[in-house]
């Protein structure tokens, strides 16, 4: 399975997301251009600051080529990912990509004080799993479009939703050594 | 395994990294920083240049202040504390400061001890000049380490100098034999686990940003290649002629370090820079970077 996994790097902890691919057995490939994203199977955008995210896509303009790919191929997106795939914000100083029809708020949780761990219940197959949600300033899914499927939950916030192509978690899966979240999307997400 | 509360504090640095987080002095400053790709702000009532101007003592900004650019701006906001003055962090703690940097920019409270950070939940970051320095700071629970550099001079020669310092360290240690690391950790004065930890790993246990000098986009470049994984960038916009525009071109320069072909589009029409001071003009005992040990 030769399959090249584009991690945006523009900013964030692209190198945990790196890691976890690594550790699965596929090739990790750090995108800052459209050249780089073409060579790419699949693509993650990762934790970091969803403003900077922003404005660097268009300023170097990658938002064209990054909504082609993401109607054709699949992304995943976690926290600030989330955010920049969402179709609408609240708080968001700069147009998000659009490509999963969700409403989120940002900094949902409030500020780092109010950050946490907590276990989160995943529903990828029948049997439901329990994971370590890692909530870094998270925002949180307000809303999901009809469509948009519900695969995680932590009390009675949608903190995983997935369309055919788009997989987005409210926290990060890359900040734990638990690999189920990037396997799950690798092997199942825009087959 | 991590404690999830150290988890959550080294998360948020992870999330910072390869951004460049700016010095604001009020809420326009901020809002032009977040504008401009700042992935956090550090919220200060003097910048560093015009606290060495103007002299005196240098104290934790007014709450008010802090609430302001907390109410404008998206992205962390951090804020300094003194050396040593553990209440002045509480303070910070409860105004929901997402990262408090425990700074030699203001004057030490305390010359003998830093802050105990464990006792925080709130996660702090610490200036460092060498190895020793950086794993003391992590000893006492810093979640992220900054070379100090030389803040308020828009010279880079000092965070030069600390960067390497580190960098080198960490490739020597790299080459210790398991016996030689006791020996090594003493001299230092850090402790022999988180030596361990550097030989084992060939990195600090914390990210490692840089601070304390950078002017210009190549400054940026420059940190980064060193092995900065951001930048704290202070007086060098806020004291250039066009703040904005030098704001995002530092930004690009920090996401491009490695293209130099961005990195001098990024430099083209930024107006002046910080005019900048020789080291030698310092005085010994302004030299901010020797305070704390």
């Amino acid at each position: 399975m030769g399959l090249k996994i584009g991690i945006l790097a523009l900013q964030g902890d692209y190198h945990k997301h790196g890691q976890a691919v690594t550790k699965l057995g596929y090739e990790p490939v750090f995108v800052k251009d459209n050249q780089t994203l073409n060579q790419c199977d699949k693509l993650i955008i990762p934790g970091g600051e969803s403003t900077t995210f922003l404005y660097l896509i268009d300023k170097l303009e990658l938002r064209p080529a990054l909504l082609e790919f993401g109607r054709e191929k699949a992304i995943m997106g976690t926290c600030a990912g989330l955010i920049t795939l969402a179709a609408e914000v609240k708080q968001s100083p700069y147009k998000t990509l659009g490509l999963i029809d969700i409403k989120v708020y940002r900094n949902a949780y409030g500020r780092q004080i109010d950050s946490f761990v907590d276990t989160v219940e995943l529903y990828f197959n029948d049997t439901p799993i329990s994971f370590e949600g890692v909530f870094i300033r998270a925002p949180k899914i307000e809303s999901c479009a009809h469509g948009i499927k519900k695969l995680g939950f932590h009390k009675n916030d949608t903190v995983v939703a997935a369309n055919e192509n788009i997989l987005v978690t409210t926290f990060h899966p890359e900040l734990t050594d638990d690999l189920r979240v990037h396997q799950y999307f690798i092997e199942k997400i825009g087959l | 395994m991590l404690n999830k509360e150290f988890l959550l504090k080294i998360g948020l640095a992870e999330m910072l990294k390869g951004g460049v987080i700016m010095d604001v002095t009020n809420s326009e400053q901020a809002k032009i920083a977040e504008d401009a790709g700042a992935v956090a702000v550090m919220a200060l009532e003097r910048i560093p240049a015009d606290i060495r101007a103007d002299g005196g003592v240098a104290r934790m900004s007014n709450p008010k202040m802090i609430k302001e650019i907390q109410s404008v701006v998206s992205i962390p906001v951090m804020a300094k504390c003194r050396i040593g003055h553990f209440a002045e962090a509480q303070v910070l703690q409860t105004l929901g400061v997402d990262f408090i940097d425990e700074s030699e920019v203001l004057t030490p409270a305390d010359e003998s001890n830093h802050i105990w950070k464990h006792d925080f939940k709130v996660p702090f970051v610490c200036g460092c000049r060498d190895i020793g320095e950086a794993l003391r700071r992590i000893a006492e629970g810093a979640a992220l380490i900054r070379t100090k550099g030389e803040a308020g001079s828009g010279n880079i020669v000092e965070a030069v100098r600390h960067m390497r310092a580190v960098q080198g360290e960490i490739r020597r240690i790299q080459t210790l034999a398991s016996a030689e690391l006791t020996s090594y950790a003493k001299n230092i004065g850090a402790p022999v686990e988180l030596v361990q930890y550097v030989k084992e790993n060939g990195k600090l246990p914390v990210l490692n940003f840089s601070a304390g000098g950078i002017a210009t986009p190549a400054d940026a470049s420059l940190m980064m290649q060193l092995g900065a994984e951001t930048n704290f960038v202070g007086s060098g916009i806020f004291k250039s002629q066009d703040p904005a525009a030098r704001a995002k071109a530092i930004v690009m320069a920090t996401t491009n370090f490695n293209d130099p072909d961005m990195v001098a589009k990024a430099s083209e029409g930024l107006g002046d820079a910080m005019p900048g001071l020789e080291m030698s003009s310092i005085p010994e005992e302004e030299m901010l970077h020797k305070r704390g040990w």
